[in-house]
């Protein structure tokens, strides 16, 4: 049976608080509170993007994982924000961490979902039997134009996972998927800023496909919801997952752990699976786990994971996410943060 | 940076890949043909521990055109556990706050970009421990 | 080998001098030496020149300055070592002398700095490119690592280091050419903005444009060319690993010290017997490591020696009365041929309010890069 061998994550050490983002643009923060249930958000420095998130949530995951980075046959990356348009961010992200040449790299995108995606992808290889180990890691540095909802949110980080066949910290147990033709969020070829559909986003678009998936899976894998200790789900905002997992019929104590939003913001393709890292940092052996993310466009992946006996004596390993929303971090005024995001124009 | 110079540097750049002499026992980072303490050219493979203590500091005001927005930063001398020692920028901490003797990690950043068009450039910055 | 004599000299004034170019400074100065020697001959030409390439986009500089003096044909050559490179050209045109293959031997040290936009990243490529300047160290960056780290293995202290910037801008004052000619307090300097800790911008020498010439020939024929010849007792080049990592001690320049022990050893001399010195002061730590390196003072007593007097005009062994690199200013490839023209007119006498009384020996030192380089020269008076 294929499953998880080794995770890490990696967040960003630079903050910036709902009160600053609202001050520039004369809101009343309070309301963005309430609202959308976002106190603060990371963000990446001018020297953090896709790449480097990925290298540092990558090389956590070979540490837990304990192999040889060489038998890794398989790298996949999801990101809405590769460096590179042209030049896949797997290729510099293989040679940092040690892997190939003798590997399969691509990069995903799927909005909010690539992460997942790559993750997907990297388990069906090895459960094929294909490859020895793969990797699916999910990060984004994603921008959220100036004043719009976006902005309060749009965060950096990501999430690796390390797939195997032998020595799991993490069974799967089951996985389903469903996609749609849904234009509720995109970025064209050449745009800085992604649209949205405003509203349009929630009901026909979050709620149905995260709903959908995560009943399948249910069905799929003839499971309950009081079956898991855990549930994380896409955080695109505070509400949505919490609504999300109250209509499914999870409890707050089950979606608390995984719930990272009101301080990390949305990582995008590194939110679902960086809130499964963080769940990995405290599950105890036979701990139940679902994962449900979603991507605009739109479709969402859901997984069915339970914990082994091998998952507390590995985490120790490398840094917890807690570790890292907790720990040493540095809060920006707006203005460092507009530049740090490349919002002002400079003489080049 | 052209991008073939840029290449030929990566197994330092993001794996601080170094040579041990065979001679004398030194560390080389990055790997060099003849060594320096005692000019043996029989080398073994090894790779840097993503950690040091920083020997001495400084933090830069003014700075070079591609760095003038991160701008003040600051810059050391790492030692590494192998004896080996590295120029680096301590990133993500107060740079005042950077002395001799502060414990760091290594870690991968982007470091340079060749313009809007050109190649991106990734490297290692150290950052505080713990 | 022959004896060597310097008998003529040229300097252009130090400073941002926005109407001359490249080849007009260079013109300047080698015209007022070739003058003062009464001659319009030489054999050989050396250039000591960083980075016209860079500066201004002009390499191949043996010939086009040959060109430019009206001596196309002669032998001619650029000599590079970064801040070095005026040093070097004097120790390669002493060398031509020494060994008889040429007569006489003209050197002009040389930098158009000015007409460049990234000065900093210019010089900066007197650096190590791959592992220290792609991580954004700049020269006062480099310079302030030393300055830390002698601080922390000596005790130096800030004001230690302003006390170099208030002796220089002192000294500097009194030279017509230099291009700070103005004192500055300890309170300036302390107060001056921070360029890299602990480095203050009145603890750096400028950005200037300047260029200084020399006439060499051998010592039994310097009478041709002047009544007051000055030999060139000793020439020492040395080296030390390029990258500031991968040195022996941070708080110590090696190749000063290797550079100046050779340099001793030729001239059968010690410090002892240095009555005035130009060392090279691009940033005030620099005079600090060198006047120790050198063994004028004492190793980690140096800190203390501009505030007592005891390295300033007037003092035990005073160093740089030109105003040094901080107030004369530093034209980089220029500086080590400047450095020379004071110790000649030192020995000569010729140093109006900076003369030092009756000074008979004198030493001159200049480095390139952070360290990696230094080559030391020593003078005595005929």
């Amino acid at each position: 049976m294929a499953g998880i061998v080794g995770y890490g994550a990696f967040v960003p050490r630079k903050r910036i608080k709902t009160e600053e983002i609202a001050r520039q643009w004369g809101k009343n923060p309070e309301e963005i509170r309430k609202g959308l249930l976002l106190q603060e958000k990371s963000v990446p420095g001018l020297d953090e993007d896709t790449i480097t998130i990925s290298v540092a949530a990558g090389r956590s995951a070979l540490k837990r994982a304990g192999i040889d980075p060489a038998r890794v046959g398989a790298l996949y990356i999801g990101s809405e924000s590769h460096p590179y348009a042209v030049k896949p961010s797997g290729t510099i992200v293989a040679e940092a961490l040690g892997i190939g040449p003798e590997v399969h790299v691509a990069d995903f995108e799927f909005a909010c979902k690539a992460g997942t995606e790559a993750m997907f992808v990297a388990l069906g290889l090895v459960e094929s039997g294909r490859v020895e180990y793969a990797m699916g890691i999910g990060a984004d540095t994603s921008q959220g134009a100036p004043n719009d909802a976006l902005e309060y949110s749009a965060s950096a980080g990501g999430a690796a996972f390390l797939f195997g066949n032998k020595d799991l910290l993490v069974d799967v147990l089951e996985t389903y998927s469903v996609t749609t033709d849904t234009p509720d969020f995109w970025r064209r070829e050449g745009e800085f800023y992604p649209r949205h559909g405003g509203r349009f986003t929630g009901e026909p678009a979050y709620f149905k496909h995260v709903l959908m998936a995560t009943r399948g899976l249910l069905k799929k894998a003839n499971l309950k919801t009081a079956d898991f200790r855990f549930a994380v789900f896409h955080m695109p905002n505070g509400k949505f997952p919490l609504a999300a997992g109250k209509e499914l019929g999870f409890t707050q104590k089950q979606m608390e752990t995984g719930w990272l939003v009101s301080t990390m913001g949305n990582t995008y393709s590194g939110s679902s699976p960086t809130g499964l890292a963080a769940i990995l940092d405290v599950a105890e052996p036979n701990d139940r786990i679902l994962l449900t993310s979603f991507g605009s466009g739109a479709g969402s992946d859901s997984f069915a994971l339970r914990a082994t006996d091998l998952l507390p004596q590995r985490r120790g390993r490398a840094p917890t996410v807690r570790s890292m929303l907790d720990g040493p971090r540095r809060y920006l005024t707006y203005g460092e943060y507009a530049s740090f995001r490349e919002k002002i124009i400079l003489k080049d | 940076m052209p991008s073939p110079r840029y290449w030929r540097e990566v197994p330092s750049r993001y794996r601080l890949e170094a040579a041990r002499c065979l001679g004398c026992g030194k560390v080389a980072f990055p790997a060099r043909r003849v060594c320096p303490h005692c000019r043996g050219e029989r080398w073994e493979n090894t790779a840097l521990s993503q950690q040091g203590k920083i020997i001495t500091a400084t933090v830069v005001r003014v700075a070079p055109a591609e760095f003038t927005m991160e701008a003040p930063y600051a810059v050391a001398v790492v030692e590494t556990p192998e004896g080996a020692r590295l120029m680096a920028q301590v990133a993500d901490c107060d740079p005042a706050t950077v002395q001799p003797g502060m414990e760091v990690s290594l870690e991968f950043r982007l470091l340079r970009q060749e313009g809007h068009g050109g190649i991106l450039c990734y490297g290692h910055k150290a950052v505080p421990a713990g | 080998m022959r004896d060597v004599a310097i008998v003529a000299a040229g300097m252009t004034p130090f400073g941002e001098l926005w109407h001359a170019s490249l080849r007009d400074l260079c013109v300047e100065a080698a015209m007022e030496a070739l003058k003062n020697a009464k001659t319009d001959q030489v054999d050989a030409l050396f250039v000591g020149n960083m980075s016209g390439g860079q500066f201004v986009g002009q390499e191949h500089l043996g010939p086009l300055f040959a060109d430019q003096l009206g001596m196309s044909g002669v032998a001619a050559m650029r000599v590079e070592s970064a801040c070095a490179s005026g040093g070097t050209a004097l120790r390669a045109a002493f060398a031509e002398i020494a060994s008889g293959l040429s007569e006489t031997a003209l050197v002009v040290g040389v930098e158009k700095m000015t007409d460049a936009t990234d000065v900093t990243e210019i010089l900066a490529t007197a650096a190590d490119q791959e592992n220290e300047v792609y991580h954004g160290i700049t020269f006062p960056g480099l310079y302030a690592l030393i300055a830390r780290a002698h601080m922390q293995a000596y005790g130096t202290t800030e004001e230690d280091l302003s006390w170099v910037s208030v002796k220089n801008h002192k000294q500097g004052a009194l030279n017509p050419k230099a291009q700070f000619r103005r004192e500055v307090t300890v309170e300036e300097v302390m107060s001056s903005s921070m360029v890299s800790d602990p480095l203050r911008l009145l603890h750096c020498s400028p950005v200037s444009d300047g260029a200084a010439a020399v006439l060499l020939c051998p010592l039994k024929e310097a009478k041709k060319y002047t009544d007051r010849p000055v030999k060139i007792l000793a020439s020492g080049l040395a080296t030390d690993s390029m990258a500031l990592a991968d040195r022996r001690e941070l708080a110590s320049l090696d190749a000063v010290e290797r550079s100046a022990r050779k340099a001793y050893k030729m001239a059968g001399m010690g410090p002892q017997n240095m009555q005035v010195a130009e060392v090279h002061d691009c940033f005030a730590i620099a005079e600090i490591c060198c006047v120790e390196a050198l063994g004028l003072v004492e190793k980690g007593k140096a800190g203390s020696a501009a505030r007592t007097g005891y390295t300033a005009l007037g003092g035990c062994i005073p160093v740089n009365t030109s105003g040094g690199l901080k107030s004369k200013g530093h034209p980089v490839g220029a500086t080590g041929v400047a450095q020379a023209i004071e110790i000649f007119e030192q020995l000569r006498e010729e140093a109006g309010e900076r003369q030092v009384e009756g000074a008979r020996i004198g030493l001159t030192q200049n480095m390139g890069g952070s360290g990696a380089s230094s080559v030391v020269h020593i003078f005595q008076k005929v």
